[in-house]
């Protein structure tokens, strides 16, 4: 029986096993014979044992028994055992072992083999796990394989030398020489190994890449031979010759032509000629396309060239494959704020694909629409926004509120429009918006005077219909607690008045108080707006009263704290005029929720309340304590 | 340049790892896990590109496996397609209607011919022809120097 069929004969065995605990059994047992058979003589059959093991290996199991033998089979004279040996060596052994330093000499003397099948082995393990030292060790091997060997050869030696200077950068400069000399030759193998390199080089050292610039006119007659040559059967994908070379090249001239007007210019045409004849149908094609996109934008080439980039990207976002129109978006994030207007024209494209199904798409056009907000189209892109919040996947919903508020902050047309567009997010999405939502809203709400009216109401009928989003609940009590006078007055310039009783507010403003999706911080706001209500309703500060009774013995402390509070002001202050409690009530101090920022203009209000009936010395006496008060807040 | 190549079944079973960077045992085990249960999380018509750390991922299902790469950021994902689909088409040469069994079953092979395809995390040779016809010498000289070694000593 050939020893390899063996080796198949232990994987039927293995996937034959029912259970997990029968397949480590098997795994136990195949493992112990070959740790028996490497102890052994050379049997011819070692490699075939590693190979088992290495499966073992890729199933997960402990396998490191082996890595000895791979450096014992690397060191045989034989191929099939090399082969294996180095497979082994490249699955078990990293830079890290100590056993990778034993086969440095045996890489070295396959290096200089007679059969290139050997060299190639270890070309391709050193590319693989080579280490610092080993790299040290054999660049000048490598040197002379770049330099006199077949383009088979070549071009691995091209690509381990790229490795060798990932691993010790200071290995570019005696690679240099042979990699300029190495794009004159003609096989596609040799050549993209040789640009992969110059450009390795080239990131790594600036006067390497100045170098190199020479060599853009040559750089762009290869890709000038590619692009236009016909049809090469050996080298043809998709109608496209040698995408794979032609993006390297692409890059490579990328990266010479960076911020230098020389270089740049003379791949101008180049450029324009492989953005025009490419054909797109296919990945190939759009693979390269892509590449000359993103080099147009990234060299200094001129605005013509650039507005055809900005176009294809446009084009792609109206392509049927997915993956385009996501590369697209990416591409057109980058530029967006270098080439903010030209990315403009493709804003209706962008904003279509907010619709599409696939999260990742929808995620990369959230970004660019809101990259694409201006003063402009705030109008419109919010409505498309806000359509977009009201069906978007849960992970994104946070950065959809953050970023509406950002652009609504930044671009409003007006504070009604502003409060509006809040008021909307806080009902679609109110769960997921930021903590500083709630002062900032009651910030805006304030300082719009002439829309108070309109804002209370507005957030009434909010509050009737839900209160399950709490912030949205806690602006409305808020809300209601000052401007509620403005509510039971029953009219509004804005919008159409309701029609409420006290007892309709006090309701309201109770089953917050008294609903278990509140949290306490929620109770706290619907407290104090009941509290605040007394000072502005005549009738039902009995009821009031009540209600703020039974909060004292309520579980959440702080909220106890309020009632009993305020319960005492009520006993203390009956005689007192209006004004006064209204201002003795915002000395409490600060509440639950409210910033430095509200408690300074709850009391400015209270000033103006207290100058117009007529008490300004008592006013002005607790006033100053109050802002002293506000003012230790604000500093600390 | 590609960080890894990992086959995978549909069941999450790695079929090949293939590591162009020194990463710990332990560390291989992990991104193993994070790739099977992202990639096999997708929808079936979503988009082949992921984000994960600072590396791009890109993915293709063929048939029952799938096959996904770790590529640096500034790499072209569309190229990265095309670098899975030539791999693929290359294993499909080989073996002649390739399918999962073969790669399970030949596992030592599909390796042979990935080290043929890519070195060091790049692409060595753009050719599909000459690929295969060095995949053809290596295989036989490792057939003559079995054979070689089957015979009897004298």
């Amino acid at each position: 029986m050939s020893p390899s069929v063996r080796l198949q004969e232990m994987i039927r065995v293995i996937r034959g096993a029912r259970t997990q605990g029968e397949e480590r059994g098997v795994i136990q047992r195949e493992c112990a014979a070959i740790r028996a058979q490497f102890r052994q003589a050379d049997n011819g059959t070692r490699s075939h044992n590693l190979a088992k093991l290495l499966y073992v290996h890729m199933l997960g199991y402990p396998a490191h028994f082996g890595q000895m033998e791979c450096v014992r089979l690397i060191a045989s004279p034989r191929y099939n055992e090399k082969r294996v040996g180095y497979l082994g060596a490249m699955m078990l052994l990293d830079e890290k072992q100590d056993a990778s330093l034993l086969i440095t000499n045996s890489i070295k003397n396959d290096l200089s083999h007679s059969s290139q099948y050997v060299q190639s082995l270890a070309l391709c393990t050193l590319a693989c796990m080579g280490s610092a030292e080993m790299c040290r060790d054999l660049a000048p091997e490598i040197d002379r394989l770049l330099r006199a060997s077949n383009s088979y050869i070549k071009k691995k030696a091209a690509l381990c030398a790229v490795h060798m200077v990932r691993k010790v950068p200071e290995l570019g400069e005696l690679f240099t020489p042979a990699a300029r000399s190495l794009l004159s030759e003609k096989n596609h193998g040799v050549l993209h190994g040789a640009v992969v390199l110059i450009t390795e080089l080239c990131e790594r050292n600036p006067d390497t890449l100045e170098q190199f610039r020479k060599a853009v006119p040559e750089l762009v007659l290869m890709m000038k031979g590619l692009v236009m040559s016909g049809y090469s059967p050996e080298h043809n994908v998709a109608g496209i010759s040698d995408p794979f070379l032609q993006v390297r090249i692409l890059r490579l001239l990328r990266i010479l032509g960076r911020n230098n007007d020389t270089a740049s210019d003379a791949m101008n045409d180049l450029l324009a000629q492989v953005a025009t004849n490419t054909d797109s149908s296919k990945t190939a094609g759009s693979a390269v396309l892509y590449e000359t996109v993103l080099t147009v934008m990234d060299i200094k080439s001129e605005s013509g060239l650039r507005v055809l980039a900005v176009n294809i990207l446009g084009r792609f976002l109206l392509n049927n494959d997915r993956n385009i129109r996501y590369i697209s978006m990416t591409s057109l994030q980058k530029i967006v704020q270098t080439d903010h207007n030209a990315v403009q024209r493709h804003r209706g494209t962008i904003v279509d694909c907010l619709k599409d199904q696939d999260a990742s798409v929808k995620r990369r056009a959230l970004e660019l629409s809101l990259a694409l907000v201006s003063a402009v189209n705030i109008r419109s892109l919010m409505k498309e926004l806000l359509l977009f919040l009201s069906s978007c996947p849960p992970e994104l919903r946070a950065h959809t509120t953050s970023g509406i508020f950002n652009a609504a902050e930044r671009y409003a047309p007006s504070q009604r429009w502003h409060i509006d567009t809040i008021l909307h997010v806080l009902t679609t999405a109110g769960g997921d918006v930021r903590d500083e939502t709630v002062p900032n809203l009651i910030q805006l709400i304030t300082t719009a005077t002439e829309l108070h009216c309109y804002t209370v109401h507005k957030l009434y009928r909010a509050l009737i219909t839900d209160i399950s989003v709490q912030s949205l609940v806690q602006v409305a009590c808020w809300c209601i607690g000052e401007y509620g006078d403005l509510l039971l007055r029953g009219e509004c310039e804005e919008t159409e008045p309701v029609q409420v009783t006290e007892d309709d507010v006090l309701d309201a403003l109770e089953t917050v108080l008294q609903s278990h999706m509140s949290s306490p911080a929620t109770r706290g706001f619907a407290l104090t707006a009941t509290m605040k209500l007394s000072t502005r309703i005549t009738h039902n500060v009995d009821r009031i009263r009540s209600i703020v009774s039974i909060y004292g013995s309520c579980i959440d402390v702080e909220l106890q704290q309020r009632a009993v509070e305020y319960n005492a002001l009520f006993k203390k202050y009956d005689h007192m005029s209006q004004s006064y409690m209204h201002i003795v009530v915002s000395e409490e101090g600060p509440k639950n929720g409210q910033t430095p920022a509200t408690l300074v203009m709850d009391c400015s209000l209270c000033y103006r309340t207290s100058s117009g009936t007529g008490a300004p010395s008592l006013g002005t006496r607790l006033l100053n304590s109050f802002y002293s008060q506000a003012i230790r807040l604000l500093n600390t | 340049m590609m960080h890894f190549l990992l086959l995978f079944s549909r069941q999450g079973k790695l079929r090949l790892q293939k590591w162009f960077t020194p990463v710990p045992e332990r560390e291989k085990k992990k991104i193993v896990r994070d790739m099977t249960t992202m990639v096999l999380g997708r929808k079936p018509r979503s988009c082949n590109f992921l984000h994960w750390k600072d590396l791009k991922i890109v993915y293709k299902k063929y048939a029952s496996l799938y096959f996904c790469c770790g590529l640096d950021a500034e790499e072209n994902e569309l190229l990265a397609l095309e670098v899975l689909h030539r791999y693929v088409e290359l294993l499909d040469k080989y073996f002649g209607n390739v399918c999962e069994l073969d790669i399970i079953f030949n596992f030592e092979k599909a390796y042979f011919i990935l080290d043929e395809f890519l070195l060091g995390g790049e692409v060595q040779e753009t050719s599909k022809q000459v690929l295969s016809r060095s995949i053809e010498a290596s295989d036989m000289l490792q057939e003559t120097m079995e054979e070689y070694m089957s015979k009897p000593a004298f």
